[in-house]
Order: structure tokens, then sequence, then C-alpha cells
């Protein structure tokens, strides 16, 4: 049994101008221990997803799925206290904008000690050692004055550490990390991914890691999931995905790293944008963008290929038969 | 903080001497002065009039009264009411309880049932209960103070006689004022259902002055909530697990408490406005009573000595709310 267990996931919101198909049927499982990424540009539904996964959507939001289950158990039939149980226990989420993630009125060590008292029933005394315990953990300098700060005495770098602890706070089995370094400088973001994969690696909890960054991916991921527009356009072991990737909108991704280019030629991109509620295509999602697309991929919606072609959904995938 | 408390006393400095100047100059912008007003129809010779304005130092130019009372004030001084001859400080001071008792329980009356409906309203967002709040709070708003309370009276004194008409207390009950507060010294004073009166005395004079107080602290907790509960951090809190009463009740309205408390300290003072109006609905034996007479009998040192008091009330509220702003967030407390 997996630990995670997503089938045809769909999530829509209502909006003033009808329903907003923001992610539609997403498979995906998550194994103890492994790190899974989720990749693809902005809007492409790559939050939404694990925002579902979490339970952390707004009420406008209407979550459907064959399956949505956590070691077991039935997310979407699971009571709202069942559910609050699981949530910052057994699976914990971090997000893009450490700085704005924590709350302005509380001090570091009120935030992360609540979850400790709340989930795992540690008293003032025993929550401050682990919060301690969990700062130096992270690798916050004095971690016991560090607990009076308030957050606007952090750095960003310093909010996300306090954000990783407070995750990991009660040995979460799943940590989902949005985008993690994306608000970060440079220097800061390698040490902050350095940590996370650190910290899966000796806790043994799987991590799903959602980034638009492909470089990001290839130091750390084992599989990666592909997102476009909602749909789950490619899924692949990381070395297979960078040396073969099946679906087009992979191959055009791979082609605008920085890494891939050809010295003297401009870098690739990916013309236009990801189609949002107005604009959504007929047919395959991506054919406007398509290098590759015929008069098929604007009228047919296309399926995914088989597992030997990384489920691409695509008319024609990349080493596969035209 | 040390240094942030200073430097909001240090602001109130200058407020305090434009609030003398407005003071001062208000109630000589009204035509009319005290001797004409005293002489009444029967009016009085120029010369005598001259005479009797000089006797108060009426004659002088504005400026020189001005930098006079001014410098009185500075010395702890308001003056004499030229009606009473009283000193203008004690005749305030014996009235001032009665405003403040009233005052007191009317904000208290808003905030109790102000807060929690803006705060449910806010976090029940678009149900029947949010729209019920808001038309109820809007049509509070709107409501005329001296008609509302009118129509309180017609209903529960006249027709269901559950509530006195007017006054503080019963004429039964007497007793020396400890306090200067009716609710306290009635219990003080150990005369059986003597609390019951004062209490009754002040229900609806309560109400009638605490509906528009509530209604924009039920709004703008309503506003500054909703705009809070879609920050991060509260995804953040609900990440953790926390029940939804937690999230709503400390993470979010923590944050949300600023503008609410602003809303409370700026509501004390069209509270002391509105109380005015209520005291004289109510025959509520209060500041505002007096200094309604004051006015119309062009009593300038009552009037300019009132109007000082009152803002200076005010001013101490105000504050006091912008000390909390250091207790509610840090980074104000900091300095940043």
């Amino acid at each position: 049994m997996s630990l995670l267990e997503i089938r045809n996931l769909t999530v829509r919101f209502a909006t003033a101008s009808g329903w907003f198909t923001a992610v539609e049927g997403v498979d995906l499982s998550v194994e103890k221990g492994e790190i899974v990424a989720i990749v693809g540009e902005s809007g492409s539904g790559k939050s939404v997803s694990m925002l579902a996964v979490m339970g952390l959507l707004p009420p406008t939001a209407q979550v459907t799925a064959d399956v949505l289950a956590f070691d077991g158990k039935d997310l979407l039939t699971i009571s709202p206290a069942e559910r609050r149980a699981l949530t910052g226990a057994d699976m914990a989420m971090i997000f893009q904008e450490p700085m704005s993630s924590l709350n302005p009125c509380f001090t570091v060590g009120f935030q992360i000690e609540e979850a400790l008292r709340l989930h795992l029933g540690l008293n003032k005394r025993q929550a401050r050692d682990r919060a301690v315990e969990l700062l130096t953990q992270v690798g916050i300098p004095s971690p016991a004055q560090r607990l009076s700060a308030y957050p606007h005495q952090l750095s960003g770098g310093m909010s996300q550490r306090v954000m990783i602890a407070m995750a990991i706070a009660c040995d979460p089995r799943l940590l989902i990390a949005d985008e993690p370094t994306t608000a970060l400088d440079v220097t800061i973001q390698a040490q902050i991914l350095d940590l996370l994969v650190d910290l899966q690696e000796r806790r043994g909890m799987a991590l799903i890691l959602i980034t638009h960054a492909m470089g990001v991916v290839a130091e750390t991921a084992q599989r990666v999931v592909v997102q476009y527009a909602g749909w789950q356009v490619e899924k692949q072991d990381v070395y297979g995905l960078f040396d073969h990737p099946h679906h087009p909108y992979t191959a055009a991704l791979l082609t605008a790293l920085p890494e891939r280019a050809v010295e003297g030629t401009r870098l690739a991109s990916i013309p236009g944008v990801v189609p949002g509620q107005f604009d959504k295509p007929s047919g395959c999602l991506f054919h406007p963008r398509c290098p590759r697309a015929d008069q098929r991929c604007v009228e047919v919606r296309p399926v995914p290929a088989g597992p030997e072609l990384g489920e691409a959904v695509c008319h024609y995938p990349l080493g596969g038969a035209r | 903080m040390l240094r942030f408390i200073l430097s909001r006393i240090a602001v109130l400095i200058p407020t305090f001497v434009g609030v003398t100047l407005v003071a001062f100059l208000f109630i000589r912008l009204l035509p009319g002065d005290p001797v004409e007003m005293m002489a009444g129809e029967r009016g009085t010779s120029p010369e005598r009039h001259a005479e009797l304005m000089a006797r108060f130092g009426f004659d002088r130019p504005w400026w020189e009264q001005y930098l006079a009372f001014l410098g009185n004030v500075l010395q702890g001084d308001l003056g004499n009411s030229i009606v009473t001859k009283a000193p203008v400080l004690s005749e305030f001071l014996t009235l001032f309880p009665a405003t403040l008792e009233l005052s007191i329980c009317a904000i208290l009356f808003a905030i109790v049932f102000g807060l929690p409906a803006g705060v449910l309203a806010a976090s029940r967002r678009g149900t029947i209960f949010d729209h019920g709040v808001m038309a109820v709070t809007l049509t509070g708003y709107s409501m005329p103070i001296f008609w509302w309370g009118l129509l309180l009276i017609i209903l529960f004194s006249g027709i269901l006689g559950w509530t006195p008409v007017s006054g503080r207390i019963d004429l039964l009950y007497f007793f020396e004022p400890v306090t200067g507060f009716m609710l306290i010294d009635s219990l003080l004073s150990d005369q059986d259902g003597a609390f019951m009166s004062a209490f009754s005395h002040l229900v609806l004079p309560t109400i009638v002055l605490g509906t528009i107080p509530l209604a924009v602290i039920a709004r703008q907790t309503r506003s500054a909530m909703l705009e809070v509960l879609s920050e991060d951090y509260v995804r953040t809190a609900r990440a953790k697990g926390l029940p939804t009463r937690r999230v709503v009740g400390l993470h979010a309205f923590r944050n949300a408490l600023i503008p609410v408390v602003t809303t409370i300290g700026l509501q004390t003072g069209v509270l002391l406005a509105g109380a005015i109006l209520t005291e004289t609905i109510f025959s509520w034996p209060g500041v505002g009573k007096w200094l309604i007479d004051s006015i119309f009998r062009r009593d300038y040192p009552s009037v300019q000595g009132g109007l000082l008091l009152i803002a200076s009330v005010v001013m101490i509220v105000n504050l006091l709310v912008d000390l909390t702003y250091g207790l509610i967030d840090p980074r104000i407390r900091h300095g940043r």
C-alpha cells in the first residue's frame, strides 16, 4: 500500500463566471521515504493538487477523486476531526513565502510549540525542549534564544528553516514542500534544499517537492511528475525523464534549461503562456504551444500512453511509433 | 517600548494646544454674548453692557484673552462659570461620572456584541448569518439617535413598562456618592433593590448610545477578519491541524485587532458626542446636558473648559489605544 494514493483527482473552483477546473485527472502514488517532484509552469495546478491533499483549499473549491487516500485512510470521507489529527502530524506542508507564512504576532517558539502540544500532548517544558532540538536540526544558531524571536526579526532563509522545523515537529511521514526556495536568495536556495533532502534521508519520510526549476528536480527527486494547465502530462523516474522525455512539453522544458543550451545560440523558450479559465483550447491543452501539433491535436483530446512512454498525455509521444 | 510610549505622548502636546484654541474660538463664533443672554428679553443699556463685558475681560482683543486662558489652563485653572460662579472644573467633575458610567457601559455593550458578530460573520462569509449581521448593523448605523431613543422609550417604558423613562435611579433610594458610578454606589449602599433600579435606568441609554459604535465595530471587525483570513499564516495555522476555533479566534483575530482597536478608540470620541443627545433624551444628569445648557447661556468659561476636558478624555483614550498597538503587534513594539 502506498503512503499517498491519488487517482483521478479533480479540483474545481466556483467563480463569478462559472466553474474553473484547476486540476483535472491527476494520478499519483507516493511510497514511504521517496522523493517525488511535481514540475510545471505557474498555473499548472501543482500547488492546488497538493493543497487538496492537505485539505487547505478555500471553501469555494470542489475536490473530487476516485481515490484520495493517505496511509489507507480515505481523505474524502474522513471526519474533520480525524483530518485535523493527520494534518500537521502525519502529513505536513511548507510554503513558497516563508516571510508571510509565519504569524507576525506570535514568537517562533509559540508557533512551533503549539503543534507539539496539540498533536503529541507535550507540556510546556517538554514542548520547549523539543522546539530547541528542532531548531538545532534545521541549522538555526543559538536556538534557545531564537524561540523568543518574532518572525519580523528573521531573514527569509531563517523563516523557511523555522517553517521546516514546524512542519517536521511531529515526525510526519509525508512532507509537501511547495516551491520552498522560490522566494529566497540563490545562495540560500541550495542550503534549504540540502536541508530538506538531508532531513528526508535521516527521517525516512516521503517528500513531495513542488517546483518549476528543473535543476532542483535533477538534484533531488527520484520520480518526476510533469503538470500542464491542470493535466498531468508525464510521469517518469528522474533519469528517464531527463534522458528520454516523452511529452513534447517536458522536452521543451528541458531544452529551455540554460545548462543544455548550445553555446552561441539563443536560449530556447516555450512561446505563449499556460491557458487560464477563459482560453482553454480544444483537444490537447498544449497544442497551441506545441511544435508538433496537427489537426488531430486541435480536435481530439489525447489519452495517456502506456507506462513505457511515461504515461504521456499526447497523441504523438516522443520515442513512440508515429 | 519606552521610546514608543514617549513619542506617542509627545504628539499629544501640539494636539492639546490646538484643542484649547478650537475650544476657545468655537463658542465665540456664535452670535450673542453672555451678558446679552443673562439680560434676556428685557435687554440692557449699551453702557451697562460694555461695563459688564469689561468686568469679565471680554473687551480685550481675542488673542490676549486666549493667551490668558491658555496660561490659566497650564496652571490647572479653567476659570469660573459666569452663571453659577462655581469653578468649571468642579462642576465638570461632579457631572462627569454619570457620563463616564454611561459611556463605559455603551462601549462595553458595543464591544461585547460587535466583536463576536463581526468575527462570526467573517468566518461564515456569504451565509444567512453574515447577511443578517450586515443588514442589522447598517440599519443600526443609519438610525438617528434621537428617534431610536424615543422608539425604545415608547416600546419598553411606555407599552411594556419594563424600564423607567429617565434619570439614573429611583427617588426612593438615596446615598452619598462614593465612586460617582451609580451601579457601584448602589451596591455599596446595601439598600435592597437599589442596584436593580440603577441597572434598569441604565439599560435603554446604554443601548441607544451603544448602537452606532456596535454597528461600526461589527462591520470593521468583519472586514479586518476577512482580510486576515486569506493571509498565508492563517493557511499555515490550518496546516498544523489546529481546530478552526483556534485558527480564527487566535491566529487570525490577533492580527485583525489593530484596525478594530483603532475603531474602538475613534468610537469613544463619537460616543461622547452621542452622549450629549442621549443624556438629553433620558434626562441623564451628565456633562452633555450641562454643556448644552452652557452653550445656550454663552457661558464662555464653562463651554471652553468643558470642551477641553472632553477632548482631553478622547485624547487619553486614543493614547491608550496607541499603546495597545505595541502590545498587539511586536513589529510596532520593536519600532519597525
